[in-house]
């Protein structure tokens, strides 16, 4: 079997609020270590999972650490589709303008920068879990 | 071609049950685990939105988790079928995903 025949489809699905819970943070974990076996990597974010996304987080006061950072490297790894629930931002109050500016450099047009979050309804992100080969809970 | 949903928490605690039912594909089936089986007793607060998952998407319960429950048979909202930890592996088997609302 190739390689080519071998990649599956991979959902991280995040609904977890970062910092109160360790969820949000053994995601990415798990993100980065499954990038390294090139699969096809998408990451989910509904309800508080939203919140893992918001641009500005500062944990130093807190005394953990901030790893919303690591979202933006995300493009190096091919991790390049964070699928965000608009149902679940307009609930919180949030727009697209509250989250990180999260790109990726598009090898195929002369390294141009590309959003890597897709703002997707609730009826696509159904549409999104039934493609999936394998679904990974957060 | 479907998922296989599970949730394991209570929907009076989180809405686990509430944004799976929100994301169902016509075909999938729901197996409630742990605290998610307090929603499939009768008169709960839950009971109807899965009347109306049913007509879509079949609704399991694990039995041994309802039994230490104490939530018996004739407790539950109509239609919805208990399995057991085969019937677990059965379901699981036959899905071609498996989606866990935590």
């Amino acid at each position: 079997m190739s390689d080519e025949q071998k990649r599956k489809t991979f959902l991280y699905l995040n609904r977890r609020a970062p910092f109160g819970t360790i969820y949000a943070l053994e995601s990415l974990e798990v993100v980065l270590i499954g990038a390294a076996f090139e699969q096809d990597v998408s990451l989910a974010f509904i309800d508080d999972g939203v919140f893992q996304l918001m641009n500005n987080q500062d944990a130093t006061a807190a005394g953990m650490k901030t790893f919303s950072k690591i979202y933006r490297a995300l493009g190096d790894y091919e991790v390049r589709k964070l699928y965000v629930e608009k149902e679940s931002m307009d609930l919180r109050g949030l727009t697209l303008d509250d989250l990180m500016p999260i790109t990726y450099e598009d090898e195929n047009e002369d390294y141009a920068e590309k959003p890597s979050i897709i703002v997707i309804n609730k009826s696509e992100m159904a549409g999104l879990i039934a493609s999936q080969d394998v679904i990974l809970s957060f | 071609m479907s998922t296989l949903h599970t949730v394991n928490k209570s929907p009076y605690e989180r809405n686990s049950l509430t944004s799976c039912l929100d994301h169902l594909t016509a075909g999938d089936r729901i197996l409630l685990i742990e605290d998610g089986v307090l929603a499939a007793r009768k008169g709960g607060a839950f009971a109807q939105a899965l009347q109306d998952a049913k007509g879509a998407c079949a609704i399991y319960a694990l039995g041994p988790d309802l039994s230490a429950r104490g939530i018996g048979q004739s407790d539950l909202v109509e239609g919805i079928e208990t399995v057991d930890y085969g019937g677990f592996v059965d379901l699981a088997a036959d899905a071609t995903r498996v989606c866990a609302w935590l």
